[in-house]
């Protein structure tokens, strides 16, 4: 057992007696075997001095409990970093940014407190993980969806706070601005609910996001000034029907009116679900798939031009560009809307061609969801996410887990061919090849995010060189006006570098309100780059 | 909103009871349940399955790829990928999978 830094091995043993106290011997972890378990199972410093380790970690079952450890830890000034489901693999998993620190475990708590199908909101504990909420919401045929990330094993909590998003509607897969209403354990062990939830014998905690005052459910995402032990969420109230279907362009400069088109029907709410942008002529090259020899040499072939590229996808009926339309409502609404796309696509682009997919409706069976490939869009929770990385035809040598670099770009064709013309220009220079490579995602309605993700190795070399690479990559995107929305411990204190208006204007800001609420610093030091007053200069 | 609207509940899912009740050496369902909650999702049937895929690819039919076809596990390879992870497969921490808990799913994978 080691203590954790600037913290005796009296004072240790003192806080971890009373941490037993709190919780149950049972529920305190110290053995080497039991904190290895707490390690970020992707970590980007494998086998390196840098690798964070934990010193303990505490699972609580009540809020009470999270208090009193909060209480303990203040008092002996010990370290303290909250996990929900520790899930969110390539974004730092269990492991605490500050090595050494207690990880307080939360997934023990994982309460369903409420469903209210009339409303469609919920209510829920930090160890909920999507797969339970499904599972309960599926046992009970209650009238309403989740929306899920990637991988559905990560905490509705957890993923909101850390505003991770879906893949269904608008309002729903933005999933921190889909909450209502917080419970907020504070690093001194006071306790706060937000919203209406301020108010006692509250009616309307779930339905009502603002109650009275300020606002401050966003010091509590991406950050470390609590301890978030209840959250509510919106839900989707279950649709009758799903309709897809997929506009197919031939030109490469047909993306502009393509995308000009997809934003007019974003902005007035008949497509509001998540896309992505397709290109059957370049997948073989962005998704490292093998392509048909012919198309992969074409695609390698070194100043490959445009004119190229569109004659081999006329005559083998690729298309340049792709998106899918996804729509989600009564069947006339939704046949009405998919019309609708049809007619303002092949008003801006006369040669699009349009493929209309199969009509879902609902609920469907037991068998018809588990067979459903394209589940995040039902709301269906699974791990197909992790795929990437697997072993597979496409990667014959599975890798040691992935991280991702995913900046945030203008949703329009310029940005897009800037994009790529800037990343494939670095990547060439660099002598990079990311493991996975996408062209851009709508997660949110007026942005394109790029995910490009790197594969972790058990060599610290490649390691090394894969840090190297997206440390460039954050500067790069910067420069150019793009930043990343999320990522793992070992770049957090690099993309907050580059929010850098007004010297640093924003972070110092956020300093503000840890050194205010978090005296001690004991909570999450160094999260997304918050370093508390002791340890800013190390940190930073 | 009615009262047949509301659903308030203390266990997430009926087999399962609230692990704030659990001691550290209960047994939250049994091995069989235990690998449904926990191990399905990647080592289940259908293509979607990224555990059985790459089996599938590793073994290439010499043994089934889905782990609970499987006759040739032991409980000790079972117990050892659960706590240390494969791949990209991460370990699971004790208040996933208790002990007794990965005694039971142990139990269940290797008697098959």
């Amino acid at each position: 057992m080691r203590a954790p830094p600037n913290v005796t091995t009296k004072v240790f043993n003192e806080a971890l007696r009373s941490f037993e106290a709190a919780v149950g011997k049972s529920w305190v972890f110290t053995s080497e075997e039991d904190t290895a378990l707490y390690k970020d199972a992707y970590s980007p410093f494998f086998g390196e001095p840098e690798e964070r380790w934990v010193s303990a970690a505490v699972a609580p079952a009540t809020v009470d409990e999270v208090r009193q450890v909060m209480r303990i830890a203040n008092q002996h000034r010990i370290p303290i970093y909250p996990i929900s489901t520790g899930r969110n693999l390539g974004y730092g998993g269990s492991a605490p940014v500050y090595s050494g620190s207690v990880v307080l475990d939360l997934k023990r708590m994982n309460r369903i407190l409420e469903v209210n199908e009339t409303n469609a909101t919920c209510l829920v504990e930090p160890g909920v993980s999507y797969f339970d909420l499904y599972r309960y919401i599926r046992e009970h045929k209650l009238k309403v969806w989740i929306d899920c990330p990637d991988p559905g094993w990560g905490s509705l909590i957890g993923n909101a706070l850390d505003r991770g998003n879906g893949y269904t509607m608008a309002p729903y897969r933005d999933h921190f601005g889909s909450h209502c209403g917080m419970e907020v354990v504070l690093a001194d062990g006071d306790l706060v609910r937000t919203g209406m939830g301020a108010l006692p014998g509250a009616k309307t905690w779930q339905q009502s996001m603002y109650g009275f005052g300020p606002s401050v459910d966003g010091i509590f995402s991406q950050a470390n000034s609590g301890v978030v032990t209840k959250m509510g969420f919106w839900l989707m109230a279950e649709p009758e029907a799903y309709l897809s279907g997929t506009v197919a362009v031939a030109k490469r400069d047909d993306l502009e009116p393509l995308l000009k088109t997809l934003c007019e029907l974003v902005a007035n709410n008949t497509m509001i679900a998540t896309t992505r942008l397709g290109s059957p002529l370049q997948l073989g090259r962005m998704f490292g798939l093998p392509p048909e020899p012919e198309h992969a040499a074409l695609l390698d072939k070194p100043g490959v031009t445009v004119a190229e590229l569109e004659a081999y996808g006329r005559a083998n009926d690729l298309a340049y560009w792709t998106i899918d339309l996804k729509f989600y409502g009564g069947v006339e609404v939704v046949e009405a809307q998919w019309a609708y796309s049809q007619r303002r696509f092949a008003a801006a682009i006369p040669s699009a061609k349009f493929t209309r997919h199969d009509l879902l409706r609902f609920p469907l069976t037991d068998d018809q969801a588990e067979q459903n490939f394209d589940k995040a869009s039902l709301g269906i929770p699974s791990l197909q996410a992790f795929f990437v990385g697997a072993r597979s035809p496409a990667h014959p040598h599975a890798s040691r887990g992935h991280f991702w670099f995913s900046p945030i770009i203008p949703l329009s064709a310029s940005a897009v061919f800037e994009a790529q013309a800037v990343f494939d220009a670095a990547f060439r220079e660099w002598g990079v090849r990311p493991l996975y490579r996408t062209l851009p995602q709508l997660y949110q309605p007026r942005v394109f995010y790029l995910l490009f993700g790197f594969a972790i190795s058990e060599d610290p070399a490649v390691n090394r060189k894969t840090r190297e690479t997206i440390r460039k990559m954050i500067k790069l995107a910067a420069e150019h006006g793009w930043a990343e929305y999320r990522t793992a411990p070992a770049f957090m204190d690099d993309i907050m570098a580059v929010y850098s208006y007004n010297d640093h204007a924003l972070l110092r800001l956020h300093e503000r309100i840890k050194d205010a609420l978090d005296p001690h610093g004991i909570l999450s030091a160094g999260r997304y780059g918050i370093w508390p007053k002791h340890l800013r200069k190390q940190g930073q | 909103m009615t009262t047949a609207s509301v659903i308030r509940v203390v266990i997430v899912m009926g087999v399962f009871i609230a692990s704030s009740a659990l001691a550290d050496d209960t047994v939250a369902g049994s091995g069989e349940q235990i690998y449904q909650r926990w191990c399905t999702a990647c080592h289940g049937a259908g293509a979607d399955k990224p555990g059985t895929g790459a089996l599938e690819f590793k073994y290439k039919g010499a043994v089934p790829a889905e782990l609970e076809k499987r006759v040739d596990l032991s409980a000790d390879l079972v117990k050892y990928f659960v706590r240390h992870g494969v791949s990209i497969m991460p370990p699971f921490r004790k208040t996933e999978i208790t002990d007794a808990e990965l005694d039971a799913l142990a139990r269940y994978l290797s008697k098959k």
